[in-house]
């Protein structure tokens, strides 16, 4: 005779949204408290790093404000993703879609010789296309060619990061800069506006929280957004309805390239006023971003919630740099943590524990 | 007792099997066949209740203890490696070779020994793929055997022979049974129950109805015990009002995905107002001719003219607006995208016209109103039309692909397997609907394994056999022996029309 079991696990066959929420909320935890490990082996206190962390970036209004300049190219990058990872394009490029953007801006506000008012909107536009083209390359090698996405993506990233490396160290290499790889500093027409004493570039803010709500209403609402769900959900259906995945495809990877694109313009326009160091321009964005968007479980409007999340993460990155003596590479360990969790838990979310008392 | 999330499958049955006889499980899907054999073959563990062997309790925890235990199983979708050799597959796991050697010499004497005891001929030396289907079969049984299975137990063998290679199954199976084995065969056909069985016990859902000696019982009152209720045998069929030519076929050549013809010289016509079946044993073709009539396959020669007009190698989407609906076999991977709800659903073909978008925009509403029409209309039993499609039953995800597909009076309807694995509730619906479409006046291609089904609605039937037409026959005066002939490869003259 079997005895009677006091709980069984079993398959939910819908995930309730509080259910995604908690168990979100639970994964960032996880995370935290398996890097709090970490800190103590350096021999710091976790709870003392976790309360500088909070503290730098949320007690003072100069660290609120390195919060939301981190989450805004986050916001764009991790935007773009979603709609990319909505139709099973696995897009791990925003990092080179964002320095593509960063180079044609760079481009346009240093050698067009444009009027100064058409400037900043023409160093948009040229971001924008871009980063959309450097999205579209993996993307007609997935759809015409079956070339695994993830990998070419990837390695996109590495042109791109040498490509800025030998700008800067040779035609763009700015000769006001004595010899520094630099290129020159923009004009001032070039760049963006901040917040008085901020760096939040506000209007490239502005632009990813309207591209935010853009990004949903295409999704849940349009035509464009329904053929990218059926070819995520079921690329066979999708096929039997008609639906090309190869224009799916290219559309997405436009937006997503091109979103992260606007991203790179507004670290040059808004931070650094120049092309410089790839590292220095980005510090991981396009990486972060596949989390930040994964954390919202691709829907774009959950984006501004996760990106200032990750915004915190990084401007504690810098607080622990600077008092605790640890490298900023720290906040990678964090994503990276909160990342494994994350992918850990999607199995859980898909199960409930029911407790019975029922004999046989 | 099984439960799974939600469902008990299997509630509380008591199943007694005699030694040395072969006792049918009968039961519509779902009704909890399968379920309850993967407990006797260790897949499942009871949530409780015990199985007693030889009057002596038993665990079986896992598919090894049950070969232990000399229980084999033969499953519906056999489990063999298609590379490897008859003989290779027959020792896969129990080989008693001298290290990392295999031990042929020895394992060929005792196959050759089987196979001519129970007359399982079957080349020992052949790769499994070389093999037909029911020679595969063969050797899942010589499988069972090698391993000295003393029950067998088979789930749904039938499903994949043609009806030569059934008789041939049964002759097997009695001189197994006279040998001493025993052997329980899951089945929803009728038809073999009287057949084949010394008893039969009939499930539905997941309860043990009744277990009666065959001798004593018939196919009415078995009908009646598996779904509940009197069941009609024959539709309501008027006699064709056999329209214009709407489709015509014309000397058709396709490749499979692997690149191998798949249809060779295919021609035939249907008319509006009449149900043409294409009938054949699976992997003949069937598949690849519903790809290429409704342009998910390019052809590689050949013609196909829907009311006069080329439609060869058009788009999947240009043949929708063309008037060609199509009921895919795969109804979930193909039909319906699980995650998305059964509104949205519903307009997977229709989303691009008016009503249902405006401009880049999609109109909602028009398709909340288009999903409430269409569940009444097809009694589709949905918790609501905003929820997902992977919530509905197999019989209601059927209605909603037919809802959704014969929504825009198709003149062309190609069917593919419409009622497999149903239930006998939803099977019936289903074909009513087919033949309120002939009704109406629309051509129907009836693509279909079952061969019941294609006597039971067709107005003529095409047999294919290896991706060409073996014959086109009247379905009055058609006969299964016949049908059955050319499915293996007869090819029958002059009745082309």
């Amino acid at each position: 005779m079997k005895k009677p079991s006091l709980f069984r696990v079993e398959r939910r066959p819908v995930v309730p949204g509080h259910v995604v929420v908690l168990v979100s909320i639970l994964a960032i935890f996880a995370a935290l408290v398996a890097a709090g490990i970490f800190f103590e082996a350096y021999g710091i206190s976790a709870i003392r790093a976790y309360q500088l962390i909070a503290k730098g970036a949320l007690g003072s209004k100069l660290g609120l404000a390195e919060t939301v300049r981190r989450a805004i190219p986050l916001l764009l990058c991790g935007v773009g993703l979603t709609i990319a990872f909505r139709a099973l394009f696995w897009n791990i490029g925003a990092e080179g879609q964002l320095l593509l953007g960063a180079v044609a801006a760079a481009g346009v506000a240093l050698f067009s010789g444009l009027p100064d008012v058409l400037l900043l909107p023409a160093m948009f536009i040229a971001g924008f296309l871009a980063g959309a083209l450097w999205g579209l390359i993996p993307a007609v090698l997935k759809a015409r060619l079956g070339i695994n996405d993830v990998i070419t993506t990837l390695m996109m990233n590495y042109i791109a990061i040498y490509l800025v490396e030998w700008l800067i160290h040779g035609p763009w290499r700015g000769p006001s800069m004595r010899g520094f790889a630099y290129t020159d500093k923009f004009p001032s027409a070039a760049i963006l506006p901040t917040i008085s004493w901020t760096r939040i570039h506000w209007p490239t803010l502005l632009l990813g929280l309207v591209v935010a709500v853009l990004a949903y209403v295409l999704i849940a609402r349009t035509r464009a957004g329904f053929e990218i769900r059926v070819v995520g959900e079921n690329p066979e259906a999708a096929r039997f309805a008609g639906i090309s995945a190869f224009k799916t495809t290219l559309l997405v990877m436009i937006i997503s390239g091109g979103l992260a694109g606007l991203a790179g313009v507004g670290e040059v326009a808004g931070i650094h006023r120049m092309l410089l160091g790839p590292t220095r321009i980005s510090m991981g964005y396009g990486y972060t971003a596949i989390i930040v968007a994964w954390l919202a479980r691709r829907n774009p409007l959950a984006v501004i919630v996760t990106s200032l999340l990750f915004g915190i993460i990084m401007s504690g990155g810098d607080v622990i740099r600077v008092s605790l003596g640890l490298p900023f590479q720290v906040i990678n360990l964090f994503n990276g943590l909160i990342l494994f969790f994350l992918i850990g838990s999607e199995l859980l979310m898909h199960y409930r524990i029911s407790f019975s008392f029922r004999r046989q | 007792m099984k439960r799974f999330p939600g469902v008990v499958a299997s509630d509380g049955v008591n199943l007694g099997v005699r030694q040395g006889e072969i006792h049918c499980l009968l039961g519509e899907n779902g009704a909890g066949k399968t379920t309850l054999m993967r407990i006797l073959y260790g897949f499942y563990q009871p949530d409780s209740g015990e199985i007693l062997l030889s009057g002596k309790p038993v665990k079986i925890s896992s598919p090894s203890v049950a070969l232990a235990h000399r229980i084999g199983m033969i499953h519906q979708h056999f489990r063999l490696a298609s590379t490897l050799s008859v003989e290779e597959n027959v020792i896969l796991g129990v080989d008693e070779g001298m290290g990392p050697f295999l031990r042929l010499g020895k394992t060929r004497k005792r196959i050759a020994a089987i196979t001519e005891e129970y007359g399982l001929s079957v080349d020992p030396k052949a790769k499994v793929w070389q093999l037909s289907v029911g020679q595969q079969q063969r050797v899942e049984i010589i499988k069972a055997l090698y391993r000295e299975a003393d029950i067998l137990i088979m789930d749904e063998p039938t499903s994949v022979l043609t009806p030569q290679e059934v008789d041939q199954l049964f002759t097997t199976l009695r001189i197994l049974v006279d040998d001493g084995l025993t052997i329980i065969f899951i089945t929803h056909k009728l038809d073999e129950v009287m057949q084949v069985s010394d008893r039969v016990t009939v499930l539905r859902q997941g309860k043990l109805v009744a277990t009666l000696p065959t001798s004593q019982t018939d196919k009415p009152s078995l009908a009646r015990l598996m779904v509940g209720r009197e069941v009609v045998f024959r539709l309501e069929k008027n006699p064709p009002q056999q329209g214009e030519k709407l489709l015509e076929v014309d000397r058709l050549h396709t490749l499979s995905d692997r690149g191998l013809p798949a249809l060779r010289d295919v021609s035939f016509e249907v008319y509006g107002g009449e149900i043409l079946s294409v009938a054949g044993v699976s992997g003949n073709g069937q598949t690849e001719l519903a790809e290429v009539l409704t342009g998910l396959r390019k052809a590689t020669s050949g013609r196909i003219l829907l009311g006069g007009k080329d439609i060869t190698n058009r788009s999947a989407r240009e043949i929708t607006d063309d008037g060609v609906a199509h009921v895919p076999a795969e109804r979930i991977k193909m039909g319906t995208v699980s995650n998305m709800s059964v509104r949205e659903n519903l307009i997977l073909k229709d989303y691009r016209h008016p009503p249902f978008c405006r401009g880049i925009f999609l109109n909602y509403k028009k398709a909340e109103a288009n999903a409430q029409r269409a569940m009444a209309e097809y009694q589709i039993a949905a918790p609501s039309d905003s929820s997902a499609a992977k919530l509905l039953s197999g019989g209601n995800i059927q209605r909603m692909v037919l809802a959704r597909e014969l929504s825009g009076k198709p003149r062309l309807i190609v069917a593919v397997h419409p009622t497999y694995g149903l239930d006998v509730g939803a099977t019936e619906q289903v074909r009513q609907v087919l033949l309120r479409q002939r009704e109406r006046g629309a051509a129907i291609l009836l693509i279909s394994e079952d061969l019941e089904e294609v006597m039971e609605l067709s107005d003529r039937i095409l047999v294919m056999f290896s991706g060409r037409v073996m014959g086109i026959l009247d379905a009055e005066e058609a006969e299964t022996g016949e049908i059955g002939l050319m499915m293996a490869g007869g090819r029958r003259e002059g009745v082309r029309r």
